[in-house]
């Protein structure tokens, strides 16, 4: 079986589970994102995927063959570094080429990669310049040109663009999205930024607490959330009790609301709802009775805070359909079963 | 923060009080060596004052050459050994948790607190027929019987290596400590095993410290007088033991001051040789 497949991958620091049975396969040329809150793992597992860190339990396997035990000089990767890592000592040009000088490639077939690859980062002609005077997101593109040298079989980003400005990381996020699907090369990314892995990757990975808790594309991480978790964690969200009453129906706050069923056999869930799901509509009628506390306008979009039955809704809208309510009124709140996901509470 | 340079005298005060203790314990004191080293030495008294050069024509023999030459030596080769096996120590115990490090950190330091003079017994009772390692090497039947060490110049290297490496460590803790780990983890992706890339990463990234480093150890090894004397053969007496010999013993103050000055300016040249070969490689 070809690609990246991890089976039952545990880490343990002394008493602490860093990594708890994770099992992820990775088809060849996908980009995956690991996506979760600080010490949910995800850097831990990259560090075992990369072979900086070897895993208590379970196997990792690349390309059909073993490699959890394969030192990681033999690994035949690329990676950038959160610190990106460039050596200090060594030019540009030096530092792209230092996979390919370790490898012992002539002198000549090493500078005609570098220029290759040089051009490809859109900073042809800065072979000679030292690193230390490059710009942020000058240093990035080195880092994954220096990581891209030898087209490995696997490309391993750990928190790749955390140091660059808002601005420039949505480019670069764009960018480094669109240079993989050039290169058609797997593609692992860590990072903290939920807007990141939507933007790049084919497959998000959500962990938290050492455990992956959905694996799925960005669309359907944000619209089909597997629990609680990652509802919260993707995006905005609206979680809402949900009951049983007598007759079995769902009720949310207090009204029924039709076509949401808790699964069989339980009494009570959560509710996601995304904000822009929201629609607010005169009070009674069987919509939810809510009051507004607070309105906030962000030019783009308005977010409309409400207090119903003990708990906070949020809704956004668009500016053409913002609507005609001011703090303290009365509203009704009504929510699309279509778009509502029902979780264990 | 904005610095301006100092616009009226007392913006120099800070710089009044190093400045009197490098004039009253260095130049004052070097100042009259230069002076004596051109003074008349009297036979069986002391000397004259005077202007003559005779200090260093007599300095120029082949003897004296080749005591500098070994001096020189020694010293480059402590230097060397210090560096060569300080730089995998003081890596290794840069990445090794806090605790052992503050350990070796304080037997280290402790080691500075030994003069040059225990240093010496301690070593030459170590490397002696009676009661020194080479009774444990028979012991563990790795030799035949016991013989003496010293004295010899792998004696002298030995000690004077063990004396000079706090120094080095020390010297190099901070820069290994502040290199990034990610640096050398970034070299293993790259296809570089952790020796290659110890060899192609660390130590050049590390070459001002190391530089730094060697050129201290040096002149520390230089001035070295007691423990040649102590573990070693004649021949293996430097240039100090001889500057010693001449002040102390012969009460030669003129030719000592002579040698003294004359080492200061070749080791001031090695040095300033170094840093420009440094700088050299770095503008490169």
């Amino acid at each position: 079986m070809s690609g990246l497949n991890l089976s039952h991958v545990t880490k343990q620091f002394g008493n602490f589970t860093a990594v708890n049975d994770v099992s992820l396969s990775v088809p060849d040329g996908t980009f995956v994102c690991l996506l979760g809150p600080s010490g949910c793992g995800k850097t831990t597992l990259m560090r075992m995927i990369a072979g900086l860190d070897l895993p208590t339990g379970g196997s990792i396997e690349l390309g059909g063959a073993d490699i959890t035990t394969v030192p990681t000089h033999r690994r035949e990767l690329g990676m950038v570094f959160q610190s990106l890592a460039l050596f200090p000592h060594l030019t540009v040009g030096e530092n792209i080429a230092y996979s390919l000088r370790i490898r012992g490639t002539p002198k000549d077939a090493q500078k005609k990669r570098v220029d290759e690859l040089l051009a490809m980062i859109h900073l042809p002609g800065f072979a000679d310049r030292s690193v230390a005077k490059l710009s942020g997101g000058q240093r990035q593109r080195v880092a994954i040109a220096r990581a891209l040298a030898i087209s490995p079989k696997l490309f391993l980003l750990d928190e790749p663009l955390s140091a660059l400005d808002a601005k420039l990381r949505e480019a670069m996020q764009v960018e480094l999205r669109q240079l993989q699907q050039r290169l058609g090369i797997t593609t692992i990314v860590v990072t903290h930024d939920q807007r990141e892995a939507m933007t790049m990757a084919d497959t998000v990975v959500v962990m938290n607490g050492g455990e992956i808790r959905q694996a799925a594309a960005p669309v359907d991480i944000y619209r089909r959330p597997a629990d609680s978790f990652v509802a919260d964690f993707i995006g905005q969200t609206n979680l809402l009790p949900v009951e049983a009453d007598s007759a079995g129906r769902a009720s949310v706050l207090g009204e029924v609301v039709e076509g949401i069923a808790l699964p069989a056999g339980t009494a009570k869930g959560l509710l996601s709802v995304r904000p822009e799901d929201v629609q607010l509509t005169a009070p009674g009628h069987g919509a939810i009775a809510g009051t507004v506390t607070f309105i906030r306008d962000l030019g783009g979009a308005i977010e409309t805070f409400m207090e119903a039955g003990g708990a906070q809704v949020i809704a956004v809208s668009a500016p053409r359909n913002r609507p005609d309510v001011s703090v303290g009124q009365s509203v009704g709140i009504r929510l699309d079963p279509a778009t509502s996901v029902v979780l264990a509470r | 923060m904005r610095r301006e340079p100092p616009q009226r005298l007392a913006d120099y005060g800070p710089l009044f009080f190093p400045a009197g203790m490098l004039t009253v314990f260095f130049v004052v004191p070097f100042a009259t060596m230069i002076a004596v080293s051109f003074f008349q030495r009297e036979q069986g008294g002391f000397y004259t004052a005077a202007f003559v050069f005779d200090n260093y024509a007599r300095f120029l023999s082949l003897f004296f050459g080749k005591v500098l030459g070994f001096s020189l030596f020694l010293a480059v080769a402590v230097a060397v050994a210090c560096v060569v096996i300080g730089i995998p120590f003081t890596y290794l115990l840069s990445r090794s948790p806090r605790k052992i490090q503050i350990v070796w950190l304080v037997a280290l330091l402790s080691i500075l607190s030994l003069s040059e003079v225990m240093i010496g017994f301690a070593w030459s009772t170590l490397f002696s027929r009676t009661a020194g390692i080479t009774n444990l090497f028979v012991w563990l039947g790795l030799m035949v019987q016991p013989q003496a060490l010293t004295p010899s110049f792998g004696a002298v290297m030995t000690a004077m290596t063990y004396q000079a490496f706090p120094y080095t460590v020390l010297v190099l803790y901070p820069a290994l400590v502040r290199l990034d780990p990610t640096l050398t983890e970034a070299a293993r992706t790259l296809g570089a095993s952790p020796v290659k890339a110890f060899f192609t990463v660390v130590v050049p990234a590390l070459r001002n410290t190391i530089l730094a480093t060697l050129i201290m150890v040096f002149i520390f090894a230089l001035g070295s007088y007691l423990l040649p004397q102590l573990l070693g053969r004649p021949q293996h007496w430097t240039l100090s033991v001889l500057i010693t010999d001449q002040a102390i013993y012969q009460s030669n103050m003129p030719f000592a001051a002579a040698m003294a000055v004359f080492l200061v300016l070749v080791s001031l040249a090695l040095v300033g040789l170094a840093l420009y070969a440094g700088q050299q490689r770095q503008a490169k």
